[in-house]
């Protein structure tokens, strides 16, 4: 199975990449962009029985090592193309 | 014996066995992480500075699954002492071992300069050749190292005593925090307060040729508090 992980910051924690990056779209020319806000993506294939089942691993394993979840929230977004 | 563990990307681990032994003048042993168990009399034990495992997904977040890092656990559980420096407090706080991460500097600059530190509490095995609000001046060379606890985190380390040193002006006044990290925290310690971790290099300020010896103040504090007896419960 192919599962997306999204890990990204608390809504209350400081991002000041993603604050650079804002910067960086605005001196390119595109004031438009308000706020951006940098997490990572993982892409992970593994055995599992079921989309539940992976699901369910792949949320333990996004506390444990993926996430730290003292500054970052994790979200299992899809399994084998599907949205969870 | 001091042990200092060696994980692969670890590159203050030299410096900080040179440090104990060549200049406070006690036995140090570098401890290569695949170990399972720290060597017979460890009385302290140190985690270095440098990059462990390149520091990849986080900051030391690799760094903890080593098998040395289970012995270490047992060794800070026990009451043992563990001093963190740089990348080895960011080991201690992804292993839980302290609260809080360590995170980008807010500038997102590296910085590699000296700070001062204020030292808040007498904070035994750790302080006791600097007596609290003592300036030191340390270096530091980090990118990761902003300090980040939420701020009801901060209360509790602050209303615990937990915050050992906090980044300062020259003359111990507000200033000189050159990673953003929240309260100025520059170094803290756990409940139980035998486990320190702080961002300054102690071990690279030990010898007035190297630009000061305020190191060899945390250092030989941790020295004379073995000395004095102080081992695990």
């Amino acid at each position: 199975m192919k599962a997306l992980v999204y890990v990204t910051l608390k809504p209350d924690v400081l991002d000041p990449q993603g604050e650079a990056i804002r910067k960086a779209c605005a001196s390119l020319g595109y004031p438009a962009v308000a706020s951006v806000r940098q997490g990572k993506l993982f892409e992970v294939e593994l055995a599992a029985g079921s989309p539940e089942e992976a699901r369910r691993l792949l949320a333990e394993l996004a506390g444990k090592l993926l996430a730290n979840p003292v500054i970052e929230d994790h979200r299992v977004a899809e399994i084998d193309g599907r949205p969870v | 014996m001091f042990a200092v563990v060696q994980f692969p990307g670890s590159n203050d681990d030299r410096d900080m066995a040179f440090a104990l032994k060549c200049v406070l003048g006690v036995d140090a042993r570098l401890v290569w992480h695949a170990e399972t168990a720290l060597p017979a009399g460890t009385q302290a034990v140190l985690l270095p500075g440098g990059f462990s495992y390149g520091d990849y997904l986080r900051c030391g977040a690799m760094a903890r699954f080593s098998p040395v890092m289970a012995a270490v656990r047992r060794f800070a559980e026990a009451g043992g002492p563990v001093l963190g420096t740089c990348n080895g407090f960011q080991v201690l706080c992804e292993a839980g071992l302290l609260p809080g991460v360590l995170r980008r500097n807010r500038d997102l600059h590296f910085v590699c300069d000296f700070v001062h530190v204020r030292v808040e509490r007498a904070a035994p095995p750790f302080t006791s050749r600097a007596a609290p609000g003592r300036v030191l001046r340390l270096p530091v060379k980090h990118g990761e190292g902003a300090y980040t606890a939420s701020p009801e985190l901060l209360a509790r380390l602050e209303a615990n005593g937990q915050v050992v040193l906090r980044y300062c002006g020259p003359d111990g006044g507000p200033g000189g925090n050159p990673n953003g990290s929240t309260g100025d925290v520059a170094g803290i310690r756990n409940e139980a307060g035998n486990v320190l971790g702080l961002m300054p290099h102690p071990e690279h300020a030990v010898e007035a040729a190297i630009g000061g010896r305020d190191g060899a103040l945390l250092l030989g504090s941790l020295v004379d508090a073995v000395q004095a007896g102080w081992t695990p419960r």
